[in-house]
């Protein structure tokens, strides 16, 4: 859907300094997100991750620095940059179609247009039984599935997801983590993702940023492929129960670790 | 005894997002009811005994034949049904104007620090006051008409909406501001989207409780040279000591107070079915 190979999200030795704090939010970081990439960027909290994320969606503005989607600059927030919320962030007093077509009554698609296309979208994220339900009698799961339809209803140029199945139970999130890469697949949307859950963050990624606190910066940037391998048809359990996805997963686990006791020894 | 009912009248707590609707608390009713004959019989028996004359206390069934009488002939040149008519109407209209410009108000106190700066003193400041205190001033400079009934009920209810709308705009879910944000949200459309709607439950909760406080200024309000209201009917009878239907106008203004609680606390069940679950 986006235009040319230059089509890109960069970010562009971006600082963050909220004031009366001793160490910058986030410190130099410099990111590209090409076309049909799904970036997490994984780091313990206080490592910048969120506000990385809110500077891309436009919440906040960097002290130092640029970010450039596709050639122009973001000073705020806008409908090409979808955001998913850590806490699904719904309308309690929407239905779930209404919730979904939100973004487009919001852009003044009339109502037979919008529920054609929050329909469309329902049916993606597999929930089109449950159009005319209330939100708050839905599951974690499937508020969250909500919150990506309604996101992905908008058609954005990049989907900006802030630790979106942070709240759910281990056997969900899987579930969803395996929606979500099915769904990169079906769309070719770029996605900037957050997390601090390791295993989450190898197998979906395809560049994978590892970040650290005080100051908050990337430490370092890994190529994968094992999210590519589930679009392509391998099952979960192969993938992650193989050595490589084993031996990547126990790699990260002891940078992250390097870094968050970067004062005890032998930890 | 006359301040501390006074300050009763117009207490106004803050308005938390009401609790009161738990499903453990749901019905306490038949309790109630079994209150209410109590008192009911406890009337009726000092009555029964003929201890206390009925010009201090008349009988349950001197009451209930007047209420036929004021029902059918009428007292003070109005039937009962004249008399709530004229009440009415004037609370319908104090309360239609109080929502439709303390909500805007609220608003603007919520968002802006200027207006709050501004208004919120205002506010502050002519809410303690009882009514029966500037109720001269209002006659003196909106004279003895409708004017000044209408608009003592409505400064009785302007404030608890206004402040209630302001809690619940300053309360609204950050990341529901953001999320209509992200997708390129207009200012008005925040509010008109977001904003307004996740007020509402404080809202309804500034309307109930102004709706008490305006209902309790009705008396007041119709000191006014009124010929006709509830208010107006109690103290006409007051003053001819006609305790029955004195007695009459107490227990109808106190019924229809309690009706107007059970119908907005079933529209706010109706209208915010998600408190508490979302």
């Amino acid at each position: 859907m986006t235009a040319a190979h230059a089509a890109q999200l960069i970010v562009d030795r971006v600082s963050v300094r909220y004031p009366g704090t001793a160490h910058a939010a986030l410190h130099d970081v410099s990111l590209t997100i090409q076309p049909e990439s799904l970036v997490v960027a994984l780091g313990p909290s206080g490592c910048g991750k969120t506000t990385l994320l809110n500077l891309v969606a436009g919440f906040i503005k960097p002290t130092s620095g640029h970010i450039t989607l596709d050639g122009q600059p973001v000073d705020g927030p806008g409908a090409e940059r979808g955001v998913v919320f850590q806490d699904d962030a719904l309308l309690p007093w929407l239905n779930v179609l209404d919730n979904v077509a939100f973004g487009l009554q919001l852009r003044g698609l009339d109502r037979r247009e919008r529920e054609v296309r929050a329909r469309q979208v329902l049916q993606q994220v597999d929930l089109q039984g449950y159009a005319g339900r209330r939100v708050w009698e839905l599951s974690g799961g499937m508020r969250q599935r909500v919150g990506l339809a309604r996101a992905l209803a908008a058609d954005p140029r990049v989907l900006l997801m802030d630790e979106p199945f942070g709240a759910l139970d281990a056997f969900i999130r899987e579930q969803m983590q395996e929606l979500l890469l099915r769904i990169w697949r079906e769309t070719g949307k770029r996605i900037l993702l957050i997390t601090h859950d390791i295993e989450e963050a190898v197998f979906l990624a395809t560049d994978l940023v590892l970040m650290s606190p005080g100051p908050g910066r990337i430490v370092e940037r890994l190529s994968l492929d094992f999210g590519q391998r589930y679009a392509a048809g391998e099952s979960a359990r192969s993938i992650k129960s193989d050595p490589q996805f084993i031996a990547t997963r126990e790699h990260v686990l002891a940078r992250v670790f390097a870094h968050r006791q970067p004062h005890t020894s032998g930890a | 005894m006359s301040a501390e009912l006074t300050l009763g009248e117009h207490d106004f707590a803050a308005p938390e997002r009401v609790q009161d609707e738990a499903p453990q608390s749901r019905r306490p009713l038949p309790i109630g009811v079994l209150t209410i004959l109590g008192v009911l019989a406890l009337w009726w028996g000092i009555t029964a005994t003929g201890l206390i004359q009925p010009l201090f206390l008349p009988s349950p069934q001197a009451v209930l034949a007047k209420l036929w009488l004021v029902s059918t002939k009428g007292y003070m040149d109005a039937t009962l049904w004249q008399h709530l008519g004229a009440s009415g109407l004037r609370i319908v209209t104090a309360l239609l104007a109080a929502v439709l410009l303390a909500v805007p108000v609220g608003v603007a106190i919520g968002l802006s620090r200027v207006a709050r700066g501004v208004l919120d003193p205002l506010i502050e400041l002519y809410r303690p006051i009882p009514p029966l205190a500037y109720l001269p001033l209002v006659v003196i400079w909106f004279g003895i008409g409708e004017l000044s009934k209408v608009l003592l009920i409505y400064l009785a209810i302007f404030a608890p909406i206004a402040i209630a709308t302001a809690t619940g705009v300053r309360n609204v879910d950050q990341t529901r501001i953001r999320a209509a944000l992200s997708f390129g949200a207009t200012r008005w459309q925040l509010i008109r989207h977001v904003i307004l709607p996740s007020a509402l439950p404080d809202i309804l909760t500034g309307i109930r409780i102004g709706l008490g406080t305006g209902w309790s200024t009705l008396v007041a309000a119709e000191l006014v040279a009124a010929t006709r209201g509830l208010g107006f009917m109690v103290q006409s009878a007051a003053q001819f000591l006609v305790t029955d239907v004195v007695v009459l106008g107490i227990l109808v203004i106190a019924l229809i107070a309690f009706a107007l609680e059970l119908g907005l606390r079933a529209l706010q069940r109706r209208l915010i079915p998600w408190q508490g679950r979302a």
